[in-house]
């Protein structure tokens, strides 16, 4: 099959960006942790109040200036919910869901995870603004999905 | 003897027109497919003055239920029908005419996916199936709801194969010779539904027990992966879809040819070859698969784009062309000489232009780290308002106005063109204001699959409003151009004056090279396309099933 010059131009250009693109996530995934959150933990769905960490969901500090967040999702609430942290503050949310699936996003930020039953996510990030930042579920859960939300105030 | 008998039933069905039961199958797709885009426009223009916070829903009426039906009904049901009806008549015409026993076929087909529609928007009504176009487990549906599925799935399977069986008949008959490219097409379409299907139709075999409550728990994430290789590749076969009548029809309209017949199959191929995999996005940010394996799907997502990339050159070429030989000047001359008056030209151009930044957001957003920033946002419903909703509805939208006069023997009036060309501006700046909307207030965080909330006069989610207000406008506009797209379909099918209407296939150019016989050799790019299905989705199915946590019992959270 005979191509057109332009159109082998056309392609190279085209192909070109695709791959630009792909070495920019990847070097972003693997050299900078930047990587979108992938935990690879499994939980019994049916069991959540009973296993660690979930038994007892809370903000705990871990190191200075970090924190980790135990929360767990269902309809239609996040447990802890109010949290408050220092401004700096790197935080890990460790969650999973006691029913079925929720997402978890940060308006404004781009912390943006799914959260599903018997699975255990984890997203990172870092809240160098003070305010109150806005957590909401943005994966339909069911009729009270648009009122499951819940704020981090950073001060 | 035989051969002769064929090219001469060939030619008087060129010359005669279509074969009037051949058109009645179509019309009757054709004729449902504009009654569900009519309801499920309607429920589309609820859902969009609720969310902006202009209408609030009577209590027997819920959001989710209603968009739950308008996302089946315009994303599964209207093209589904499209697609048969279209590919139908498009065999009809460049084979000589169905089988009997296709055309029988057909209308099986038609049977077994009215039985599905039923089921599935009864217990939709019903309130027991709020579930969403992806029902994703564990909220689960009323059984009746996935048996629904089933029909909805066995109709595309049998319509399916009844493309296969008219192809491979025809070319028994004419050996040596390819299949006419509009049949290609088909061809094409249907062996990647059939592809595409195998994932979902393993999904809902493990959803109707436990519906029924015959086994306890569901397995969560592999039902959701099986789902989402059914969910993006049938979107993308709308998509070829639509391509089908840039490549074929539209040369004819506009006065050009066919810029080249190998390219256009090599489009088919590769489209069919990369496609399934591609789904595997939507799951960027699931847990339970590795950021490794995350990243070789970035590589099999952005190869779709690769076909995409031809087809946009193909048909610049093609307008160039067409355009230089009108007697257009200069770099950019042949653009004036396009007929931009002519509705069948204008409406799947648009399609086309409303390609480009619609492409180029689906390049963005598979990208794994772009993907966390807009991953269940309004971005990505403004993003498929503009693949599915601009650029595949107005290419269906601008084959109505030849295809059903041919159907039909009659002719469209230059009103109803005028009519049309209203129409499809009324559509494109409908989407502009609604998809732009979405696009815009997604990246700032609003979701998606949620009705007007300011989660507690929350002041981020206040400052969503304006954008929202914006949204509801397209919204009504497109309600608009669906009312009109509704009366310009029945008007063309039944008082449009009688006359001639040819279905416009493009010649090849005078110098065009032979199509190499590696086109036809679907024995081979069926094997390649399961290659390629596998690199992708055996190592996370195995894992997903080997490694699974105990599964889910059901809810009903609605």
């Amino acid at each position: 099959m005979k191509m057109h010059r332009f159109e082998e131009i056309w392609l190279v250009i085209g192909v070109g960006v695709l791959i630009l693109s792909m070495v920019v996530t990847g070097y972003q995934t693997f050299a900078m942790e930047m990587g979108p959150p992938s935990n690879m933990e499994t939980i019994d769905p049916q069991k959540v109040d009973e296993t660690a960490p979930f038994d007892e969901p809370g903000v705990y500090k871990t190191g200075e200036n970090e924190y980790e967040v135990v929360m767990t999702l269902q309809i239609f609430s996040f447990t802890p919910n109010n949290i408050e942290v220092p401004v700096g503050s790197k935080v890990t949310f460790t969650m999973t869901s006691k029913d079925v699936i929720h997402g978890f996003q940060i308006a404004g930020t781009n912390a943006n995870a799914m959260v599903v039953p018997g699975h255990i996510q984890k997203i990172t990030e870092t809240f160098n603004e003070p305010g109150e930042y806005l957590v909401l579920c943005n994966e339909y859960c069911g009729a009270g999905h648009q009122a499951m939300a819940t704020t981090i105030t950073v001060k | 003897m035989e051969a002769l008998k064929n090219t001469i039933l060939e030619k008087t069905n060129k010359s005669l027109g279509v074969n009037a039961e051949d058109a009645r199958l179509t019309l009757t797709y054709l004729s449902l497919a504009f009654i569900v885009l009519f309801i499920g426009g309607a429920l589309g223009l609820l859902q969009g003055l609720n969310r902006a916070g202009l209408l609030e829903l009577p209590v027997w009426l819920n959001y989710y239920q209603i968009l739950t039906a308008h996302g089946v009904l315009l994303v599964l049901v209207f093209t589904t029908l499209f697609m048969i009806g279209y590919f139908y008549a498009s065999l009809s015409h460049t084979l000589g005419g169905l089988l009997p026993k296709v055309r029988k076929m057909g209308w099986v087909a038609f049977g077994l996916l009215v039985t599905g529609v039923v089921f599935v928007v009864t217990t939709i009504i019903m309130g027991e199936a709020s579930v969403m176009y992806t029902f994703y487990p564990p909220m689960q549906a009323s059984p009746w709801f996935y048996i629904g599925l089933v029909f909805l799935v066995a109709g595309l399977w049998v319509s399916g194969i009844g493309v296969f069986i008219n192809a491979a008949s025809w070319k028994k008959r004419n050996r040596g010779k390819h299949l006419p490219l509009l049949s290609y097409f088909a061809v094409g379409a249907f062996v990647l539904t059939l592809l595409g299907s195998l994932g979902v139709t393993a999904e809902v075999l493990m959803l109707i027990p436990w519906a029924f409550g015959w086994t306890e728990t569901i397995n969560v994430m592999l039902s959701r992966t099986l789902f989402w290789s059914f969910g993006h590749t049938i979107v993308n076969v709308w998509y070829l879809v639509a391509v089908s009548a840039w490549y074929v029809t539209v040369p004819k309209i506009i006065g050009g040819r066919l810029f080249s017949d190998t390219l256009a199959r090599l489009v088919v191929i590769l489209s069919v070859v990369l496609n399934v995999p591609g789904g595997f996005h939507h799951q960027i940010i699931d847990p339970g698969f590795t950021q490794g394996l995350k990243f070789m799907h970035v590589f099999m997502s952005l190869s779709i784009a690769l076909p995409s990339l031809m087809t946009a050159f193909f048909m610049f070429a093609v307008f160039e062309r067409a355009g230089r030989k009108k007697g257009a000047k200069g770099l950019l001359g042949w653009f004036k000489k396009l007929p931009w008056n002519d509705v069948r030209f204008l409406a799947p151009m648009i399609a086309m232009i409303a390609f480009i930044p619609a492409g180029a957001g689906g390049i963005a957003q598979t990208n794994n780290q772009l993907n966390q920033v807009v991953h269940n946002s309004l971005w990505v419903v403004g993003h498929f308002h503009l693949t599915l909703g601009t650029t595949v509805v107005l290419t269906f939208f601008g084959v109505m106005y030849w295809l059903i006069p041919y159907l039909t023997k009659r002719e469209m009036t230059t009103k109803i063109n005028r009519l049309g060309i209203i129409q499809t501006i009324v559509w494109a700046v409908g989407m502009l204001f609604m998809s732009g909307a979405m696009h815009w207030v997604g990246v700032l965080g609003s979701p998606r699959r949620t009705s007007y909330t300011t989660y507690g006069d929350n002041a981020t989610a206040l400052g969503w409003d304006p954008y929202l207000f914006f949204l509801a406008i397209g919204g009504s506009l497109l309600f608009l151009g669906v009312i009109l797209m509704v009366y310009i379909v029945f008007n063309l099918m039944f008082f449009a004056p009688k006359g001639n209407t040819a279905f416009p296939i493009a010649e090849p150019e005078d110098n065009a090279s032979v199509t190499p016989r590696w086109t036809e050799r679907w024995g081979l790019w069926v094997i390649v396309a399961i290659a390629v299905i596998s690199m992708g989705y055996v190592i996370p199915l195995v894992d997903l099933i080997l490694n699974a946590p105990p599964g889910s019992p059901p809810f009903k959270t609605w």
